[in-house]
C-alpha cells in the first residue's frame, strides 16, 4: 500500500477521525471530573449490552445496538455507584469489579452466541475494530469524481453513524456548555443552582456509551479509551482554560486519527511491509501528542520547568555572590567567606553578574556601583529579615540566618528602619530609588 | 479450536456447534463432573485445573494489599501494559534464534512492559498536573494499543506467524500445557509464599506508612515489591485468563471478603479461599462444558460472590445494614409519636387524629409507615387507639415519652449553655441527638448543666414521668 488511496483509505480515515472527535470532545468532561476511568470501564461494560440486545432483537441494527449500549452504560454508572455506596467500597476497586464482571459475562455470552452460527460478533472485533471492512470498492480514480452523488451512495453505514454521533455530541456539548463546564469544577454549585449534576452526569455517561458503541464497530474499544483520555488530558498540559482546551483536544484527535492512520498503512507499506492495525497506530499516536505536552508545553511541561528551575537557582546563586563580596568589603577581609557554591555554579553566577554589569571584569573581581547597589539590597533584605523574625516572631537569633537566606531572594522585605540586625551588624539604610519593599507585617 | 475451554478429558463427548438444542445434548454427565471436581479426569487437566486453582489464590492473597494501598485500578493498567511486552519479546526472541513461543520468554517480556507501564503511571503523577484517573487511562490505553500494532506486525509480517499470541488477551486454557500449567503454578505458589513471609511488613506499609518510614522501614522497597507480587500475579494469569480479566482475579476477591471480617490476617485467608474457589470452579466448569472461557468463569463466579457478600454479610452487609437503618428509624418513629402524647398529656389532652395528622406530615411518614408505628405500639402495649381515631398512651408509654421529651430538652440546654448556640438553632439538633444519648451521658449533661446552675425538670432516665 503505497500513498493514499480514496478507495482504500478515505472511508476507513473518515470513520477513525470521527470516532476520535467524537471522543475526543467527550473526554474532555470526565478528565477534568476524573471521571477518565468511567470511559474505560463503560467501554468494557458495553459487551454485554451489544451481545443481549442483539438476542432479543436478533438484529444487528445501530439502533439496537446504541440501546443495547446505552442500557448497559447507564447500568454500569449505576452499579459502581452502588457498590460504592452500599458496599463501602473503594472507588477504584468498585469499578474494577463491576466493569470486570460486566466484561467477563460479555465474552461468556458471545461464545454462547458464536455457537449459533453465522453471527459476525466477534470479541476481537470490539477489541480492535475492523477498520479495514470499510475499504471502498468501485471507488472512482479522481478526487473531481468524488463530488458526484454516487459518492453519498457508497458511504458505508458505520460512517454515518459516527457522523450522527458526532453531530449528537457537538449539539449536546455546545447546548449545555455552561451547565457542563459548572459541573465539571463544581457539582454541588451547579446542583444548587437549579439544574441537576447528576443528571447531566448520566446524560454525559450516556453519551460516551453511545460514542462506543458507535466506535466499536470500526475503530474498536481500545481506541475509544485512548480518544476519550489523551487527547483531553494533552490539551489539559496545554492550555487552562476550557474552551481552549476543547479546541486543542480537537485537534489533538483530529492529528492522532489521521496520523495513527497513516503511521499504519503508509509507514509499513514504504518498508515494504504489511499494513499493522490501525486503532492501535491511533492509540500510541494519541500517546506520542501527550508525551510531547507531557515535555514541550510551554506553562507546565519539563522543558519549561526545568528553564525556569534553572533561570531562579542562576539568580539566586547571582545574589549570594554578590551578597558574599558585599559582607566581605564591608568586615575588611580579603576574600568572601564560603558561599557554599560549587565552583560550576559559581563561575556561572560571577560570568552572569559581569553580563550583568554587577562585577569588575579583572582579577579580582569587584562590585561595580550598580552591582554594590544590589548586593547592599540582598544583605539589606536579609538582615531586616532576621531583625523581623527574631523581634516579631519570637525565634531565637541563632535560629533565625537559613529562614532569612532563603526570603532575602524575594523582593519582598518586612517595613522600618531598624539600625542593626540581631548580631549587632549594621542593616544598611535604604538608598533613593527605594527599592520595591512591600509592608508585609 | 475452541479457545477458552480446557482441552476436554478423553471420554468426554466432542465439543459441539449448532443449535442450542445441541449444546444442551453435550452436557457432561454426573460420573464426568465427579471425575473432573475430584480431579480424576487425566493429567493435563488436573495440572490446569490445580495451577487456575493456585493462581486464584495468589491473586487474593496478593489482591488484598493492592486494594489497601489502592492501587486496584493500577493493576488493570499494569496487565494491559503487559501486551506489547509480549509481542516485542516474541520478535526478540525470534531474533536471536530462540523459540517465540517459549512461554518463560513471553512472560518475561510481558513482565518487562507491564512494570515500565507502572514506572510512566509513576511519572505522568509525579511530573505532570494529571490526576491518577487519566494516568492509569492513557497507560492502559497506549500500552495496549501499541500491543496490538506489535500483534498486527506479527500477524503480517513475521515469517512463523503469531499463532497463540492473541490468546494472551482473552486466555486460553485449551492451550495449556503441562509445562505451562507448572510454571503458571510455581509463579503464583512463589507469591503467595513471598507474600505470606512478608505479611507483617505489608500490612505496615498498608494501614501507616508515614508510621512505617518513621519507624526506619524501606517504604519505598516494600512497595516495590509489592508491586512486583502484583506483576508476577497478573503474569501468571495471562494464559489462564488472560489480561483483561486477570485483574478481576486480584480486585474482586479481596473487596468480597472485605465484607465479612476486619483483621487483617482473615481478609488475607479468606481472600485467598475466594480466590481459589473461583479459579477451581472456574477451570473445572471450561473443562467440562464447551465455549466456557475459564477466565469469564472465574470472573463470574468471584462476581458471584462478591455479590452474595455485599447483600449478606452480617456487619457490613447490605442486607444487615438496612435492617439496622429500620429498626433504627422505627424506633426514632415511635420516640417522636410518644414525645408528642407525653407532651399532650401535660396539658391533661390525648393525641387527637388530627395531631396524629399533622406530626405524619410534620415528619414526612407515609401512610403506612404511621400505621406501622402505631401498630407497633400498641401491640408492646405502649399505647391504645381510641375510637375518634386518636391516640392515648399507657403508664409505660408516657414514661417512655417523658424521657425522650428530657432528653431534647437537655441536650438544648446543653447546646444553649456550653456550645454557645443560639436558642433558636438547638431544637433541630436536639431532635436527632434525644434518640441516642446513654444513660451516662444523660448523667454526665445533667452534672454540667448542674455545675453553671441550670436544672431540666422531670425525671431521669428509667424512672416514672411526673
Amino acid at each position: 500500500m503505497n500513498g493514499f488511496g480514496i478507495g482504500a483509505d478515505l472511508f476507513p480515515l473518515l470513520a477513525a477521525v470521527l470516532a476520535a472527535l467524537t471522543c475526543g470532545l467527550l473526554g474532555n468532561f470526565l478528565v477534568l471530573r476524573r471521571l477518565s476511568l468511567m470511559g474505560d470501564a463503560i467501554s468494557h461494560s458495553v459487551l454485554p449490552g451489544l451481545v443481549i440486545a442483539f438476542l432479543i432483537a436478533a438484529s444487528r441494527s445501530p439502533l439496537v445496538m446504541f440501546l443495547g449500549a446505552a442500557v448497559a452504560g447507564v447500568a454500569t454508572v449505576v452499579l459502581v455507584e452502588l457498590v460504592k455506596r452500599l458496599g463501602r467500597v473503594e472507588p477504584g476497586a468498585a469499578m474494577g469489579v463491576v466493569f470486570s464482571v460486566l466484561f467477563a459475562l460479555g465474552v461468556l455470552l458471545i461464545r454462547q452466541v458464536e455457537s449459533l452460527g453465522n453471527i459476525d460478533l466477534d470479541a476481537d472485533c470490539v477489541l480492535h475494530g475492523q477498520l479495514e471492512t470499510l475499504a471502498w470498492f468501485g471507488a472512482p480514480d479522481s478526487w473531481s469524481d468524488l463530488l458526484s452523488p454516487a459518492t453519498l451512495g457508497a458511504v458505508p453505514r458505520q460512517v454515518w453513524t459516527l457522523l450522527g454521533m458526532f453531530a449528537l455530541a457537538s449539539v449536546f456539548v455546545a447546548a449545555l456548555f455552561k451547565e457542563l463546564r459548572l459541573a465539571a469544577f463544581d457539582p454541588a454549585l451547579a446542583t444548587s443552582q437549579g439544574f441537576s449534576a447528576p443528571a447531566l452526569h448520566y446524560a454525559l455517561m450516556v453519551l460516551v456509551a453511545g460514542a462506543t458503541v458507535a466506535s466499536f464497530e470500526a475503530v474498536g474499544s481500545i481506541l475509544v479509551i485512548a480518544m476519550l483520555i489523551c487527547p483531553a488530558a494533552a490539551a489539559r498540559l496545554l492550555t487552562d482554560r476550557l474552551l481552549p482546551q476543547i479546541a486543542v483536544s480537537l485537534l489533538a484527535a483530529l492529528v492522532a486519527a489521521a496520523g495513527g492512520y497513516l503511521g499504519a498503512t503508509a509507514v509499513p507499506g514504504a518498508f515494504g511491509l504489511g499494513a499493522v492495525n490501525a486503532a492501535g497506530s491511533m492509540s500510541v499516536a494519541a500517546g506520542v501528542l501527550v508525551a510531547g505536552a507531557v515535555v514541550a508545553s510551554p506553562r507546565h511541561g519539563l522543558v519549561s520547568s526545568w528553564l525556569r528551575r534553572r533561570a531562579l537557582a542562576l539568580s539566586v546563586a547571582r545574589d549570594d555572590l554578590l551578597a558574599g563580596l558585599y559582607r566581605a568589603a564591608e568586615s575588611g577581609a580579603p576574600t568572601p567567606a564560603h558561599t557554599g557554591l560549587s565552583a560550576v555554579r559559581m563561575a556561572r553566577a560571577s560570568g552572569s553578574a559581569r553580563r550583568a554589569g554587577l562585577l569588575s571584569t579583572g582579577e579580582p573581581a569587584r562590585l561595580t556601583p550598580a552591582g554594590e547597589h544590589a548586593a547592599r539590597e540582598v544583605v539589606r533584605r536579609h538582615r531586616l529579615w532576621e531583625h523581623y523574625l527574631v523581634e516579631e516572631a519570637g525565634l531565637a537569633p541563632d535560629h533565625v540566618h537559613p529562614t532569612a537566606e532563603k526570603l532575602e531572594h524575594t523582593p519582598l522585605a518586612p517595613a522600618g528602619d531598624p539600625a542593626t540586625d540581631p548580631h549587632g551588624r549594621p542593616i544598611p539604610p535604604a538608598l533613593a530609588p527605594d527599592p520595591p519593599s512591600r509592608d508585609i507585617s | 479450536m475452541d479457545p477458552g475451554a480446557i482441552q476436554p478429558a478423553p471420554h468426554a463427548p466432542p465439543p459441539v456447534t449448532g443449535s442450542l438444542a445441541e449444546v444442551a445434548d453435550g452436557l457432561p454427565g454426573v460420573r464426568e463432573i465427579v471425575e473432573t471436581l475430584t480431579l480424576r479426569a487425566g493429567f493435563n487437566t488436573n495440572t490446569v485445573i490445580l495451577g487456575t486453582t493456585l493462581l486464584g489464590v495468589a491473586a487474593g492473597v496478593i489482591g488484598v494489599f493492592a486494594l489497601l494501598r489502592k492501587r486496584s485500578l493500577v493493576t488493570d493498567a499494569l496487565s494491559h501494559a503487559t501486551l506489547p511486552g509480549i509481542g516485542l519479546a516474541f520478535l526478540g526472541a525470534g531474533a536471536l534464534g530462540v523459540d517465540g513461543r517459549s512461554l518463560p520468554v513471553l512472560l518475561a517480556g510481558a513482565a518487562a512492559s507491564g512494570v515500565l507501564g507502572v514506572v510512566c503511571i509513576q511519572a505522568l503523577l509525579r511530573f505532570t498536573r494529571l490526576r491518577e484517573d487519566a494516568a492509569i487511562g492513557i497507560v492502559l490505553s497506549v500500552f495496549f494499543g501499541a500491543g496490538v500494532v506489535v500483534l498486527s506486525y506479527i500477524q503480517a509480517n513475521a515469517a512463523s506467524g503469531a499463532a497463540g499470541l492473541n490468546k494472551f488477551i482473552y486466555g486460553q486454557t485449551a492451550a495449556m500445557g503441562m509445562r505451562d500449567a507448572a510454571l503458571m503454578a510455581s509463579i503464583a505458589g512463589g507469591a503467595v509464599v513471598v507474600a505470606l513471609l512478608l505479611l507483617k511488613e505489608l500490612t505496615l506499609v498498608c494501614f501507616d506508612d508515614a508510621f512505617a518510614r518513621v519507624g526506619g522501614w524501606p517504604v519505598g522497597a516494600i512497595d516495590l515489591l509489592m508491586m512486583g507480587l502484583v506483576v508476577l500475579v497478573t503474569v501468571a494469569g495471562l494464559q489462564a485468563v488472560g489480561l483483561i480479566l486477570v485483574v478481576a482475579m486480584l480486585i474482586i476477591p479481596p473487596v468480597a471478603a472485605r465484607f465479612w471480617t476486619e483483621r487483617l490476617w482473615l481478609l488475607v485467608a479468606l481472600s485467598g479461599v475466594i480466590g481459589g474457589a473461583s479459579g477451581y470452579l472456574g477451570s473445572v466448569v471450561s473443562a467440562l462444558l464447551p465455549r466456557k472461557p475459564a477466565g469469564a468463569v472465574i470472573v463470574l463466579t468471584a462476581g458471584a460472590v462478591f455479590a452474595c457478600s455485599m447483600l449478606l454479610a452480617p456487619a457490613r452487609g447490605v442486607l444487615a445494614a438496612g435492617l439496622r437503618m429500620a429498626t433504627m428509624r422505627a424506633r426514632i418513629g415511635a420516640d417522636h409519636t410518644l414525645e408528642v402524647c407525653y407532651e399532650l398529656s401535660l396539658g391533661g389532652a390525648a393525641m387527637s387524629r388530627e395531631r396524629l395528622s399533622r406530626l405524619a406530615s410534620v415528619r414526612a411518614w407515609p401512610g403506612w409507615y404511621r400505621w406501622l408505628i402505631v401498630a407497633t405500639l400498641e401491640r408492646r402495649g405502649l399505647l391504645s387507639r381510641t375510637p375518634d381515631g386518636g391516640l392515648r398512651a399507657s403508664e409505660a408509654g408516657l414514661a417512655r415519652g417523658a424521657r425522650v421529651s428530657r432528653n431534647h430538652r437537655l441536650w438544648e440546654q446543653y447546646l444553649i449553655s456550653h456550645a454557645d448556640i443560639a436558642p433558636s438553632h438547638v431544637d433541630w439538633s436536639a431532635d436527632q441527638v434525644e434518640h441516642v444519648l446513654s444513660d451516662e451521658l444523660i448523667a454526665q449533661l445533667e452534672s454540667a448543666l448542674g455545675a453553671r446552675g441550670v436544672t431540666v425538670p422531670g425525671a431521669g432516665p428509667g424512672r416514672a414521668a411526673p
